[in-house]
């Protein structure tokens, strides 16, 4: 470090604040003050625009504590949040293993490659395209009616399981990249050190692979439940009446209901709630560096 | 040694069911966008109609354009301050630096629900009101902190003593980041711009809550569409937004390793 700064970097913040100031401007205008502008909003009666009155007020947040049905949609999210969190780390970290461990070459870069890929395509395209398979009369239903002698009927479109898969779906891409890159991390010889010193595979296991990775895990956890907690769309589209959760009331109160200053409260209370855990996974986080 | 070559044939083994589960959905999709049925009745009869109805759909063509030109300008912007910005916490001790770094993640972070709904809160107060314009500065935003931790991460690989080699060789500043420092970490300027490109064209929820109609870009068109019943038509478009995204990340890929192997 000293040496970077005896050659390269300079000291100062006037000659970095050209270079600085466009990005962070924008990023004020755009995403800082309109945080705060919720805050601020989320404490009025009324949008403050055309002249309408407004006062300031504790009641939307009142409205929050005193009605239980934001309260059990809040616990329902993180109800949500925590079974797809679990169903990822299930179904991710086997994969992850596999990926790190096993395959080798180009084989794993291209399977890796694979795995993350509809990480980045359109998450809305491909909540849609399980409402292709799921729906009744569907390709699920379809299939299976085909191979079983007998007739079944498979309708998990607009159920809680649907939602499930399709968040699982969602997500899951997340998982097998922060495993991957801490169970990669390990290095071979600590594995075969604890086989050679008589600890079985599921020793070996518990005590040296999962404990290393952990930091893998607790990340792509905190990067999977945040988004699942404020998820609507997917819920709205694969969920149908049994959809209803605390995102979607937040959805509703800006597009439906047009009451901004609950709205406003409903988010900030998410974000409260989506910083303590984030502060929670921190110092995991910053531990594995 | 038996047992470990069958546990590393059942990973293999898992390793292409968890594909078939990521990817037969998408395929599933994709199928039913070149079958007859309007109501996706098999068995499949091949055609291309559904593909030649969407040029009949104005709504759906003008909100591709407004996506595109959306993906076009938020790339441009956000690589260009966003590579700026990375160069100046590459090169610049200062106080309060990690401060700024550590305000790139909020954005990142923060479910795009709540993002959204402030920036609809805070345009509408300050009079930019909904529309592209305010869906072009909320993409800027959201993928400007994309933009930074990838070229910086880029610039990590950058030795120092060649800007320095450059300056004691009579180099102004200008001529040092354009010509030594600018193409060793174009890779990483190259990728930065494709996860912004990424990042807006496949953006809904930010889109959703800043939209209006007619002024709305096509993930936001085809959540309404969705909510109305579903079509054949909305495979189609999906289809070839996803074949597109896809590419776009492949092409990403050349650019950036995703796996930390150097």
């Amino acid at each position: 470090m000293a040496d970077q700064l005896a050659i390269g970097s300079r000291r100062g913040l006037r000659p970095a604040l050209p270079l600085l100031l466009p990005a962070y401007l924008w990023l004020t205008v755009a995403i800082f003050l309109p945080l705060s502008a919720m805050a601020f909003f989320s404490f009025m009666t009324d949008l403050p625009l055309a002249g309408k009155e407004w006062t300031f007020t504790l009641g939307n947040y009142a409205a929050f504590f005193s009605q239980s049905l934001y309260s059990t949609l809040l616990f329902a999210s993180l109800r949500l949040g925590l079974e797809v969190t679990l169903w990822c780390v299930v179904i991710g970290y086997p994969a992850a293993y596999v990926l790190a461990k096993v395959l080798k070459g180009r084989s794993r870069e291209a399977i890796f490659l694979l795995v993350i890929l509809p990480f980045w395509s359109n998450g809305l395209v491909r909540i849609f395209s399980w409402a292709m398979v799921l729906r009744e009369g569907g390709i699920l239903d379809t299939a299976l009616n085909a191979v079983l002698p007998f007739k079944i009927n498979i309708d998990l479109m607009y159920s809680y399981p649907a939602v499930i898969i399709g968040l699982v779906h969602s997500y899951v891409p997340y998982m097998v990249l922060t495993c991957y890159l801490t169970l990669q991390a390990i290095d071979d010889s600590l594995i075969e050190a604890g086989r050679s010193l008589g600890a079985s595979r599921r020793q070996v296991l518990w005590r040296v692979i999962i404990p290393l990775s952990m930091p893998g895990l607790i990340a792509g956890a905190a990067l999977i439940f945040v988004p699942v907690v404020g998820s609507f769309m997917e819920p709205r589209i694969l969920g149908g009446r049994t959809g209803t959760f605390y995102g979607t009331v937040i959805e509703d109160q800006f597009v439906a209901v047009f009451n901004w200053p609950l709205g406003a409260a409903l988010s900030f209370i998410l974000l409260a709630v989506v910083l303590i855990i984030l502060a929670l996974a921190a110092p995991v986080l910053r531990r594995a560096g | 040694m038996a047992t470990t070559r069958i546990l590393e044939g059942l990973g293999r083994f898992y390793i292409v069911l968890l594909l078939g589960f990521l990817y037969l959905p998408i395929i599933i999709m994709a199928a039913m966008s070149f079958n007859a049925s309007p109501f996706y009745q098999l068995p499949f009869e091949w055609t291309t109609d559904w593909y030649a109805s969407l040029w009949q759909n104005d709504q759906l063509i003008a909100a591709t354009w407004n996506s595109i030109e959306i993906a076009i300008i938020t790339t441009l912007i956000s690589t260009v301050l966003g590579s700026m910005a990375s160069l100046a916490l590459y090169r610049y001790e200062f106080r309060g630096k990690k401060v700024l770094q550590a305000l790139l993640f909020p954005p990142i972070a923060i479910p795009w629900l709540i993002t959204g709904t402030a920036m609809l809160i805070f345009f509408f107060g300050v009079g930019i009101g909904r529309g592209l314009v305010a869906i072009l500065l909320g993409h800027v935003a959201l993928a400007l902190p994309y933009v930074i931790v990838v070229v910086s991460a880029r610039l990590q690989t950058f030795a120092p003593e060649l800007e320095e080699a450059a300056r004691s060789l009579g180099a102004n500043q200008w001529q040092v980041t354009m010509r030594v420092t600018l193409p060793w970490i174009m890779p990483g300027v190259i990728a930065g711009g494709l996860f912004a490109f990424a990042v807006s064209f496949d953006q809904f929820v930010v889109s959703y809550f800043l939209s209006t109609p007619g002024q709305t870009t096509l993930p936001v068109e085809i959540y309404a569409a969705i909510r109305k019943g579903f079509t054949p038509e909305i495979n189609a478009v999906s289809t070839i937004i996803i074949v597109v995204s896809m590419a776009l990340m492949l092409l990403t890929a050349r650019f950036f390793k995703f796996g930390g192997e150097k």
